[in-house]
């Protein structure tokens, strides 16, 4: 098939970005979205034009790096589907397909379609891990976990942290990346000991980020590859309060 | 005090304080209909309640504060949420597509501003009636004693096509508002789950649906002429 596709390039950091329209004349529709842009790159070097740059790592799914905003969607807003899990068959013959990147004050652009995400991984060293001592192996299964209170905390362990939320929400707004990874300690007894502590270290530190605020508006669930629903949120904004309410 | 302060300047607490005057207002406007549907039993039963909520002066402005105080953080702080998002996004994106949004949840601020304006037209209208001066005129002989004839004030504002018509329109706005805002305040508030999200999703618009058609009844109803005028009133 033939596409035109038209890309967000930007040189470097503070460079003023625009959209540019490339033309791929026989686009296989087995390809992925990511090996379409690689045949792209391999053109344009051809030609000694600088490659587009984008992220990616595992090609599976599973590891968050791909983001992309594919025609107006985070990767391209397939269901539980990840920008390299995103195939050619769903574009058709003569489409123009708009690809841009994650844009978010929190996430600035460092090349084209490249963004620097490590804001994410701030929030975590804030405290969005469970504090263990060094010491001797503990028994497996010696603490019993409900199977619902594990399904719960399994269901946000599924955040792959690509930050598709924030690129969804009007308001640039991390509180589902925040909020699954607040979920996946609270439910089980490991994460519950610092749960109200963590929620209040996160929260601050996600402000401090410049992610912008919720206003409900749950685009973000509907971007999620991994389908993290928004009643984490809640859960957030419980634990935020009572920890700022109730603890001493 | 560090909590406090914590909790003022963070963003979950600034829409915890808009979730909480938003439960106030919503309170109020509901309240409000309910006690404004008396219109239909007559200008008997709605003068009296218009006397009986006049009666303690000092209950009146303490309630009226409130609701001022609720009003005014809700604004502010939906100001300040709003500016702080705007800024989350300085570079737009050329194609953005809503996934799960509605018009009605993207757009809150603008629903609010219409209802503020409205709310501002509502109370000089009604309240301070210095856009009808001719409205302070209007009295009810109970025996020796006169009181607010609020009842023929109503039918007469209502009477005016142009009047009724910016209410009911405001009305609709208002139930835009809410049907976001009422849902919303359940999650803000941390008091949605999966099991009752179902619910509290339909809490938002169940409720907006009865006060639009609740507070469009009384001007429609006026305007086409169900509500007779006392003989009498000019």
């Amino acid at each position: 098939m033939k596409l035109t596709l038209r890309i967000w390039r930007q040189h470097h950091r503070t460079a003023k970005g625009e959209m540019v329209d490339y033309h791929l004349d026989d686009v296989s529709e087995h390809m992925s979205f990511l090996e379409m842009l690689d045949v792209l790159n391999e053109k344009l070097l051809a030609e000694g034009k600088d490659a587009i740059a984008f992220d990616h790592d595992c090609r599976e799914g599973i590891c968050g790096a791909c983001s992309l905003v594919i025609n107006g969607k985070p990767h391209g807003g397939f269901p539980n589907t990840t920008t390299c899990q995103v195939h050619m068959r769903h574009f058709n013959d003569g489409d123009v397909v708009t690809v841009e990147p994650w844009r978010a004050n929190a996430f600035p652009v460092l090349k084209d379609l490249v963004v620097d995400r490590t804001a994410f991984d701030r929030v975590m060293h804030s405290g969005g891990f469970v504090s263990v001592n060094t010491g001797g192996t503990p028994d497996a299964n010696a603490i019993p976990i409900a199977k619902n209170e594990a399904d719960i905390a399994m269901d946000a362990a599924a955040c792959i942290g690509c930050g598709a939320c924030v690129a969804a929400c009007k308001n640039a707004s991390a509180m589902l990346f925040v909020s699954a990874k607040i979920g996946q300690f609270r439910h089980l007894p490991q994460g519950k000991v610092e749960q109200l502590d963590r929620a209040k270290r996160l929260v601050a530190q996600m402000d401090a980020e410049g992610f912008g605020a919720c206003t409900n508006t749950y685009d973000c669930e509907g971007a999620c590859p991994k389908s993290i629903s928004a009643t984490f949120i809640a859960e957030m904004n419980r634990d935020f309060l009572k920890g700022n309410l109730c603890e001493p | 005090m560090r909590w406090l302060t914590n909790l003022a300047t963070s963003s979950i607490g600034a829409k915890v304080l808009m979730a909480l005057t938003g439960v106030v207002l919503v309170a109020f406007v509901v309240g409000h209909m309910i006690g404004n549907l008396q219109v239909f039993a007559g200008r008997e039963v709605l003068n009296h309640y218009a006397e009986l909520l006049q009666s303690n002066r000092g209950v009146l402005w303490a309630i009226r504060l409130f609701l001022l105080g609720s009003f005014a953080t809700h604004v502010f702080m939906s100001s300040r949420l709003t500016l702080q998002n705007q800024a989350a996004r300085p570079v737009p994106y050329v194609n953005q597509v809503p996934i799960k949004s509605t018009f009605t949840s993207r757009n809150m601020w603008v629903t609010g501003f219409v209802v503020l304006a409205f709310l501002t037209f509502h109370l000089l209208h009604f309240t301070v009636r210095v856009t009808h001066p001719e409205y302070q005129q209007l009295v009810e002989h109970v025996g020796p004693e006169t009181r607010p004839d609020v009842y023929t004030m109503v039918v007469m504002g209502f009477r005016e096509p142009v009047v009724a018509i910016t209410y009911v329109v405001a009305m609709l706005l208002l139930g835009l508002h809410l049907s976001h805002a009422i849902s919303s305040a359940f999650q803000t508030m941390g008091l949605n789950t999966s099991k009752y999200r179902p619910i509290t999703e339909k809490v938002g618009p169940v409720t907006a649906v009865i006060v639009v058609i609740g507070n469009v009844t009384m001007p429609l109803a006026i305007l086409a002429g169900k509500v007779p005028l006392p003989p009498g009133a000019f």
